[in-house]
């Protein structure tokens, strides 16, 4: 099966806009709302998969495995490093909290609209995680369609 | 044979069940106060409206690392299992 037929194909294409919106949503909500970066991350890494399907051997030109292994690494990276970060009081201190900085906004115990700007370093690690989610996942589903194509050599069969 | 051994499973497995419902604390009444603290002080000390979120990324953050971490490693996995021949 080299790729889908024309009706797939197109509705993938139109998906990609609410799929990927929608899950940075979930990832940018993250301190507000139900949902956070594992969520959203793995939204997002429904549509490579549906584009996986959809496209078949083409996916080579638009999916690149070397970039999405470098994105998860440095995500990670930038996860441990903001942990680092406030390393003078604790690991995982919550250092830009109620700074007035950006993501620093103060607010009280009770209910409130939901401000962006609030969280501190929840925020930011919500996206490390989303990008480390997003890659992982993709990546493990696009492997495992390359390998499936690769041909068995006789003397391991 | 086969009838006698399920039996005794299933007495052995609802004993224990029984057990455990008769040791169950009072509904309404958690049995440590941490889930207390976190609702009474989380948003003011994080910022955060989500209660999840904040125990997740700020309260247990270190839990979270070696989630990623688990992510990490099966990628590095299925890396190694489809790995092309040369």
């Amino acid at each position: 099966m080299d790729q889908m037929s024309k009706i797939v194909r197109t509705i993938a294409c139109v998906l990609i806009v609410p799929g990927i919106i929608f899950g940075l949503y979930v990832i940018m909500h993250g301190h507000l709302t139900p949902g956070g970066g594992f969520q959203g991350g793995a939204i997002m890494a429904t549509i490579s998969v549906l584009f996986i399907i959809a496209y078949g051997e083409k996916i080579r030109e638009a999916l690149d495995r070397d970039i999405l292994s470098l994105a998860e690494g440095l995500a990670l990276l930038a996860f441990i490093s903001l942990a680092f970060l406030g390393l003078s009081t604790t690991f995982f201190r919550n250092f830009l909290a109620n700074e007035g900085f950006i993501f620093g906004k103060a607010i009280g115990f009770g209910i409130n609209p939901g401000y962006l700007n609030t969280g501190g370093v929840i925020p930011l690690m919500n996206l490390a995680v989303g990008l480390e989610v997003f890659s992982a996942l993709s990546l493990v589903v696009l492997i495992m369609y390359l390998g499936s194509k690769n041909e068995v050599l006789k003397d391991v069969e | 044979m086969n009838g006698i051994y399920k039996g005794l499973a299933f007495v052995v497995l609802f004993a224990f069940l029984l057990v455990a419902v008769g040791d169950m604390h009072p509904f309404g009444k958690p049995p440590s106060e941490m889930d207390d603290y976190f609702i009474r002080n989380g948003q003011e000390e994080t910022a955060s409206n989500n209660i999840v979120t904040a125990v997740v990324f700020d309260y247990r953050g270190f839990d979270t690392l070696g989630e990623a971490t688990v992510l990490f490693t099966a990628v590095t996995g299925v890396f190694m299992l489809f790995a092309e021949r040369k």
